[in-house]
């Protein structure tokens, strides 16, 4: 889907300064060079599957398609990897292709702080130092992983310009790649950014539809009518559609963060509110102004609460291929809760977003359809911020 | 062709930075008139973004005092409107691609042409993407000002050979700001560069003493300086501009003279 310039349609492209150039050209040489390399790709599967625990389950809800009495619901697992998160797949492809480009320091962003810990996890495991930039609000909403973080071993800088979520530390860890270039990698963690990120990160995370693709035709012998993933940055998302954009028949849905509502300030759903724009290396939409200052957007979850959204997925919109939906904070917990409560999981809250809109759509549809929701996560970190949110406050 | 060959016709060129609406319009516009009293040769007229990516902590918080004070494209073109009626030496804009991707670039450059802005400096769009707004600036004669780094290398004779106005160096790695010191073998980069060009270069990021511009005034055409200045508007507030004024003019005074 990937042109020549990194372009996905007329959105992606390389907008970043003239001191990362070549630093971005060096990555996509390495990842052309890697990418089909037969042993490079036999030590990535080897940690997906002993390592990360590969291939994640795909679990029938039965409990939850019988209480909606629809569309039977299948639960792709990604919160069953090592670390708790699908963030893991991407961290392990670009820790190893930075390793074999000779890089021995990894610098990360983070939201939530799972691709924080996933890279820190990577960085760990392959003797490589790390430094995790998290917004100072994000640290403070997930302290539990700022902990994981230093335990593993990363430095966690707490980041306080701009609004201190999530593009701060994009912005600011592109700052620090600027500053030290020569043995650092920034392992970007959505499918954002300059090009090649956005198509190196969609490749690794590709494994989840692949998986799906297989799993579901052992269980049901047919394709998935709908595919459910929540939507940031896009990563988890485009790696549930992207097997599935050349099947017609299935439809690719994603989540954005409604924050307390579109109608309101207070959202991070960019297809829904945003417009095309350039900031964070790309072309794409983006949560901004009438003078194009990037809007300081808002939601619940730190993994979503970011102002712009990767450029294939921009793509995927404007062809129609893949419809993006708004899911409010309040709906969002509703689905943690019922989740939790239905079938005995507790998702991330970023992933409740998917799971509040299959709620919606399950009941609409006939119990011969099928639809499969990624969880991209898993909850114990937002226990605390879901219990502040019902009124209670408890210890971490 | 621009005016910008105008601000090296006397000696090494010292060229300010100063992020419009810092703390407000009216001492910007008070700023660039002491600036060019002093000697100043072409002043750099920050846009701000509400997040500069390629900018340190000082001009970081600029952007955000401008913003926090109101300030838009719109009343900026204002300014520069008014400045227009005295001050003749040539303007270059500082932004971010958005603010003109957002803008329009038609009406953007439109615009520049009319209030006889000279180039624009868009640190986040490198050669690659240089067409997303070259045709644009071409068609209304504004300078898209290219940037090299210490990072650029093979690239260098590809960038100056299709550069304009002037060639703005990058003296180090990293974002704006204040250094102590400058490692990067510039004097090389230089030559890269005039191998390839005979528009002039001039290097900015870091420098804030007469010492180091002059050092750099040495080796090539011109200092830029920034975040030196916006230090100076953040102790100083309104009253800044006297206290820019004497810097400007200690500045240029170290290398007017440098051969």
């Amino acid at each position: 889907m990937t042109n020549q310039n990194g372009r996905f349609g007329v959105y992606g492209g390389q907008y970043i300064p003239e001191t990362l150039m070549n630093a971005v050209i060096e990555l996509e040489t390495a990842y052309n060079r890697f990418k089909d390399d037969e042993t490079f790709n036999r030590e990535l599967d080897d940690l997906f599957k002993n390592y990360a625990g590969r291939p994640s389950l795909l679990y029938f809800a039965e409990q939850m398609t019988n209480d909606l009495g629809g569309a039977k619901i299948y639960l792709k697992r990604e919160d069953l990897n090592h670390t708790g998160s699908h963030k893991i797949n991407n961290v392990l492809g670009q820790a190893l292709l930075a390793k074999k480009m000779g890089k021995t320091r990894l610098i990360a962003e983070t939201g939530a702080g799972q691709h924080g810990v996933a890279t820190a996890t990577a960085a760990a495991l392959l003797k490589m130092s790390c430094v995790v930039f998290m917004g100072v609000e994000d640290t403070i909403r997930q302290a539990l992983n700022v902990y994981r973080m230093k335990l593993l071993g990363a430095e966690v800088v707490p980041v306080k310009s701009g609004t201190g979520t999530l593009k701060d530390a994009v912005s600011e860890t592109f700052r620090e790649w600027t500053a030290r270039i020569a043995d650092t990698h920034y392992c970007l963690g959505s499918v954002m950014g300059p090009h090649p990120f956005p198509t190196i990160v969609r490749d690794f995370q590709a494994v989840i539809s692949k998986e799906i693709k297989t799993q579901i035709l052992e269980r049901e012998g047919k394709l998935p009518d709908a595919v459910i993933a929540c939507c940031g940055g896009g990563s988890n998302s485009i790696g549930t559609f992207y097997n599935f954009i050349n099947d017609k028949s299935v439809r690719l849905i994603g989540c954005e963060a409604a924050g307390r509502g579109v109608d309101t300030f207070e959202t991070a759903a960019t297809i829904a509110t945003g417009r095309t724009g350039i900031f964070h290396g790309m072309k794409s939409y983006f949560c901004q102004d009438e003078y194009g200052q990037i809007a300081p957007v808002y939601s619940i979850s730190a993994g979503l609460d970011y102002p712009g959204i990767g450029p294939e997925h921009a793509y995927l919109h404007d062809i129609g291929r893949a419809e993006y939906v708004p899911i409010t904070d309040a709906e969002a917990v509703d689905a943690f809760e019922y989740l939790s409560r239905t079938e005995g999981i507790i998702p991330a809250i970023e992933s409740a977003h998917a799971v509040a809109h299959a709620m919606k759509i399950a009941p609409t549809m006939s119990r011969d359809k099928i639809i499969v929701v990624t969880l991209s996560g898993r909850g114990d970190k937002d226990c605390a911020s879901v219990a502040r949110y019902r009124g209670e406050n408890i210890d971490e | 062709m621009s005016k910008i060959f105008q601000a090296f016709a006397h000696g090494k060129a010292f060229i300010p930075f100063i992020t419009c609406g810092d703390p407000n319009l009216k001492t910007t516009a008070e700023v660039v008139r002491a600036a060019v009293a002093n000697g100043a040769d072409l002043i750099e007229l920050g846009i701000p973004f509400s997040d500069p990516t390629a900018e340190g902590v000082v001009i970081q918080a600029a952007n955000l005092r401008a913003l926090q004070g109101g300030v838009t494209t719109d009343k900026i073109f204002d300014m520069v409107h008014d400045l227009r009626g005295d001050v003749k030496i040539p303007f270059v804009f500082m932004t971010y691609a958005n603010v003109i991707f957002s803008y329009g670039a038609e009406k953007f450059f439109g615009k520049c042409r009319e209030l006889e802005v000279d180039g624009v400096i868009l640190p986040d769009v490198p050669f690659e993407e240089k067409d997303e707004f070259l045709p644009t600036c071409k068609k209304f004669g504004v300078d898209l000002i290219s940037m090299i780094a210490p990072t650029s290398e093979q690239r260098i004779a590809m960038i100056a050979r299709e550069a304009e106005g002037f060639v703005y160096v990058v003296s180090s790695l990293g974002v704006t700001g204040v250094r102590s010191e400058i490692k990067t073998d510039l004097a090389s980069i230089v030559a890269a560069i005039r191998a390839n060009t005979k528009i002039p270069c001039a290097i900015g990021f870091g420098i804030s003493t007469p010492a180091q511009a002059q050092a750099m005034a040495k080796i090539s055409d011109g200092a830029i300086v920034g975040s030196a200045i916006i230090k100076i508007l953040a102790e100083h507030g309104t009253a800044a501009p006297k206290f820019v004024g004497e810097y400007v003019r200690e500045m240029k005074d170290a290398i007017r003279c440098v051969n």
